[in-house]
């Protein structure tokens, strides 16, 4: 923003930015309202201020179900995927491989197609084969969505560093393992726990894949999606959804701070 | 490293040697673990999904014998073409809405933005970590009979019974995946801004052009790459999309995606709904291929 700008002028790119979040902010925001208002139904006007929603999703077993198997899938594809994501990122970065372009082009389909497509097709191979569906086809379906993502990130991550590093770590008579795990791990970290982050989040929310992929165990968007159809069922759903958003909101809020205090301890010890 | 060392080798040890010497077959085998996944995961389905194109259903069981019928089925009756350009067409309004909303978000915070940018990205990307469905369930509370816009018209006085048109049609479908939708376009429109050089700018500037033609000129092209992936991400995805059709489109507002999970549900047509994904696979591979001529076009008449 130009700095000689007095406030009750603003810059017409800056009114923008202020409607533009609006307009993304606004819709969110009634979810939590929604969530203290002392009524079943989701409907204006509000009826008055209630915690009751939040005590009735402690003791609703089926949605903590829901939530913890949504856990259980979210941490394996996290790290199933970052591991895949890491080997392949390794790979192109650090050898030359004949193909490479239609090799990465192919690891990067599922971010283009859509995902009721990427759905069926697993689908009709998962019962050709007769496997029983389960959380596993669904962690599988997630894994194949998430590691594009894993790799990506880790891509950027490792093209941004020095490989006479790991070739002095070599020379210096370290094996390949050791070199690896104490220089090229320490330094991809930071791309090692975004991508850990993002699987985990894509997975998290992954609705389509899952709904076509689970039997009985609902993942917790399935479970969502199936008490979206009974308006009373709506508020527990929505106080778990402010509930998420408050906790994602803590993580991230502290991720940054550790990373800014990485920075400052960085540089002021002269690296 | 000495290779006097290796002079009376063993087959296996020569195998090793070579290997390690070899910078392809070191690649391909640190590859090789997520490439494996990958075959098998996704092309062994899609070809498996374009082969059950080909089947034809009988009851539970598929006739496995080569057959057009399903292909036939889906050009005979118009309803499916029908519902797939609507797709497009909803999918289109929906990527031109969200990027031309989204550009002067990310010029704004690329080029006018000085200090903690990082904090103006976590901001737009905050609203997205509610869940997708939540997401989408938001705008029937937004523009439901008791929802949010007819309870502000009527308290201002401007109606007297809710509207009952914003719901359950096609614009309502438009509205919500531009929403929903909104950071993927952002986030690529802002990186390839950000990498422009700025003293391309002041170059254009001192040469004489204009703020308007500078942009025109010099920045517009330059983030073009951010333009097409910010299109490409939006569009791809919200062609087969079922949840936003299914919660706020009504009858009016069916997509491709309805169609295609109806076929693995209720109508229980499997081949069917393989041949219908098998043509929505194709469509927007030559959608995208239409994108990708028409900015090479424009990018070769400005630039």
């Amino acid at each position: 923003m130009n700095v000689n700008r007095p406030w009750w002028r603003p810059d017409g790119f800056a009114v923008y930015a202020v409607i533009y979040l609006t307009f993304i902010y606004l819709p969110v925001l009634f979810l939590p309202l929604f969530s203290f208002n002392k009524s079943k139904y989701i409907a204006f006007p509000l009826k008055g201020f209630t915690f009751q929603w939040y005590e009735k999703m402690i003791n609703t077993p089926d949605l903590l179900e829901a939530l913890m198997n949504s856990v259980k899938v979210g941490v394996a594809v996290a790290v199933v995927s970052t591991m895949f994501g890491l080997l392949a990122a390794k790979a192109v970065t650090r050898y030359r491989i004949p193909g490479q372009g239609p090799v990465l082009g192919f690891i990067m389909v599922p971010l283009v197609i859509p995902g009721i497509i990427l759905a069926i097709a697993l689908l009709i191979l998962i019962t050709q084969l007769d496997i029983p569906l389960s959380l596993w086809t669904v962690g599988f379906a997630h894994m194949l969505l998430c590691t594009p993502f894993a790799m990506l990130v880790l891509i950027s991550r490792m093209e941004g560093f020095d490989k006479s590093l790991e070739e002095a770590a070599l020379d210096l008579g370290e094996g390949a393992w050791m070199t690896f795990w104490r220089v090229t791990f320490p330094i991809v970290l930071p791309g090692i726990i975004a991508s850990l982050l993002l699987t985990f989040t894509i997975s998290f929310d992954e609705f389509v894949l899952a709904f076509f992929l689970t039997s009985t165990d609902p993942t917790l968007p399935i479970y969502i999606w199936s008490s979206l159809r009974f308006p009373t069922k709506i508020p527990p759903v929505l106080a778990l959804g402010a509930t998420i958003f408050v906790l994602s909101f803590v993580v991230v809020s502290f991720a940054e701070w550790i990373r800014r205090r990485g920075v400052k301890l960085e540089s002021s010890s002269g690296i | 490293m000495s290779r006097s060392a290796t002079s009376s080798p063993g087959i296996s040890l020569r195998l090793r040697r070579r290997f390690l010497e070899s910078e392809a077959l070191r690649g391909f085998s640190l590859l090789s673990p997520t490439l494996l996944a990958m075959v098998f995961g996704l092309a062994m389905p899609l070809l498996v999904l374009f082969t059950l194109s080909f089947w034809l259903q009988d009851y539970v069981d598929f006739i496995k014998t080569f057959s057009w019928k399903n292909y036939a089925d889906f050009f005979a009756k118009p309803i499916y073409g029908m519902i797939l350009f609507k797709s497009i067409k909803i999918s289109g309004m929906v990527t031109l809405a969200t990027v031309l909303l989204a550009y002067p978000m990310a010029y704004f915070i690329a080029l006018r933005i000085k200090t903690n940018k990082l904090v103006w990205l976590i901001l737009i990307t905050v609203p997205f970590w509610t869940s997708y469905l939540l997401r989408v369930f938001a705008w029937k509370l937004m523009l439901g009979y008791n929802g949010v816009v007819n309870s502000g018209l009527k308290s201002i006085g401007l109606i007297s019974e809710p509207l009952e048109f914003l719901l359950y049609n096609p614009m309502a479908v438009t509205i919500t995946l531009a929403h929903a939708w909104a950071a993927f376009a952002i986030l690529p429109i802002y990186v390839s801004l950000e990498k422009i050089d700025r003293s391309l700018h002041e170059a254009a500037r001192d040469l004489g052009e204009n703020a308007f033609m500078t942009f025109v000129r010099v920045t517009l092209p330059l983030s073009l790459p951010g333009v097409i992936a910010a299109s490409l991400l939006v569009f791809i995805p919200t062609v087969g999309d079922y949840v936003t059709p299914s919660l706020v489109g009504g009858p009016s507002g069916i997509m491709i995606g309805n169609i295609i999970q109806s076929m693995f549900g209720k109508a229980f047509n499997w081949p069917l709904g393989a041949a219908i994904s098998v043509m929505v696979m194709l469509t927007i591979t030559a959608m995208v291929c239409v994108l990708l001529w028409g900015t090479h076009q424009f990018r070769r008449r400005v630039a």
